[in-house]
């Protein structure tokens, strides 16, 4: 079979006719609503954000834009498994060891390279995905649902790189290192809550 | 080697056909014409493709930007005219998804498309979302009024789109555009998950 037929057989496949039917759906506002709330409805998953953010914001161009970039993409594909699926073991460990490698990262004003950067941030991104991007409220819609999630997410990282920002200016570079610190640390208690959950 | 792989990947595509294929037309109470208006801006699965390409074409300028509209339009068009005709399947979720993050990629790398190439991607895709509208269940004079309606609005947001990021020319602006781009592929990635369910 030559590759140019199995293409076209591919998308034949992939246009079989199946079980079309018209009808009004419903679930949109529930959808998008839930989508929009819940990434800000966690205080772990909202600090990582903004971390993300303040840390692209610290590095400057190009990582001022690709860790946005790759932050959501990652956590998605770790949503998508979560969706088919695919659960990662020990997901609220790697979520609270994001807030602290990442607040920790700019507390020290880390300055990896920044392809290195953004493979630090999609690692911890898939467990963010995995653990938030498949709670849809019973009735929503789930292409709406994921609309409403990614861009919260992304306006995170929009507030963070907002508030990285005073980086030019000294006591702004103080200010961002003490925020830093304070997601480490929030990132330590996240973690010994689930260690404690995990020994009771 | 190849032939394995190509054997797969056709299997890949037959397994991954979902059994039902969710097409919905949605009633303003307006007439189908409206109907037809609306229904883009409350299909998000439809939507998001027609955006990420007009974000695409608006990154390589003015002249792609042109050629994909006429030709999405025109296969918008005949899409809907062959819908309301005959009764055609609707693109698989799984499809459509994988579309929009493919689109969406294509986006975020800022790829350089040939012109002739966004063209065609453009007429397969206004294609195959309006071909699966599933019109024929409606009386002809009213499908016509749908596609009609649908057309236009697919023509409205590829021009809106297009033609304000083709006129971008910081490089803040066109990194914004790419960070748009990245957000739709990771919608499409959600996407094919609740598809794959």
């Amino acid at each position: 079979m030559s590759r140019a037929s199995a293409i076209v057989l591919l998308l034949a496949a992939l246009a079989l006719p199946g079980e079309a039917y018209a009808h009004a759906r419903g679930g949109e506002a529930a959808g998008l609503l839930a989508g929009l709330a819940h990434p800000v409805s966690g205080l772990d998953h909202v600090l990582a954000m903004i971390a993300v953010g303040l840390w692209g914001a610290q590095l400057g161009a190009p990582a001022v834009w690709l860790l946005p970039v790759t932050f959501p993409m990652v956590m998605a594909f770790g949503g998508m498994l979560g969706l088919m699926g695919v659960a990662l073991p020990g997901i609220e460990l790697g979520i609270a060891a994001s807030a602290i490698a990442l607040g920790y990262a700019v507390f020290r004003e880390a300055r990896p390279q920044p392809l290195l950067a953004a493979l630090l941030v999609g690692a911890f991104a898939i467990f963010h995905g995995n653990a938030h991007g498949t709670e849809l409220p019973p009735g929503g819609d789930g292409v709406l649902y994921s609309v409403g999630f990614v861009v919260a997410t992304g306006t995170l990282h929009a507030v963070g790189i907002g508030f990285g920002l005073v980086h030019r200016w000294p006591l702004g570079r103080t200010a961002l290192r003490a925020a830093g610190a304070g997601v480490a640390l929030a990132g330590a208690f996240f973690l010994w809550r689930a260690l404690s959950g995990l020994a009771a | 080697m190849r032939r394995v792989l190509s054997v797969a990947a056709v299997l890949g595509g037959v397994l991954g056909v979902p059994s039902r294929a969710h097409a919905h037309m949605m009633s303003t109470g307006l007439g189908p014409l409206y109907d037809g208006l609306a229904h883009l801006f409350v299909s998000p699965e439809d939507l998001l493709p027609v955006i990420a390409l007009a974000l695409l074409a608006g990154l390589r300028g003015t002249a792609a930007a042109r050629a994909v509209l006429f030709s999405l339009t025109a296969a918008w068009l005949a899409g809907g005219a062959a819908a309301a005709l005959v009764s055609l399947p609707a693109l698989a979720p799984a499809a459509g998804a994988v579309v929009t993050v493919a689109l969406g990629a294509l986006v975020a790398a800022d790829a350089k498309l040939p012109r002739g190439v966004l063209a065609a991607v453009a007429a397969v895709i206004g294609l195959t979302i309006a071909a699966g509208s599933s019109l024929s269940h409606a009386p002809l004079g009213a499908a016509a009024l749908f596609a009609a309606g649908a057309t236009a609005s697919s023509f409205v947001v590829a021009a809106l789109v297009a033609g304000q990021v083709s006129s971008v020319a910081a490089p803040g602006g066109r990194i914004a555009v790419r960070v748009a781009g990245s957000w739709i592929s990771a919608i499409g990635l959600l996407m094919l998950g609740w598809a794959l369910r």
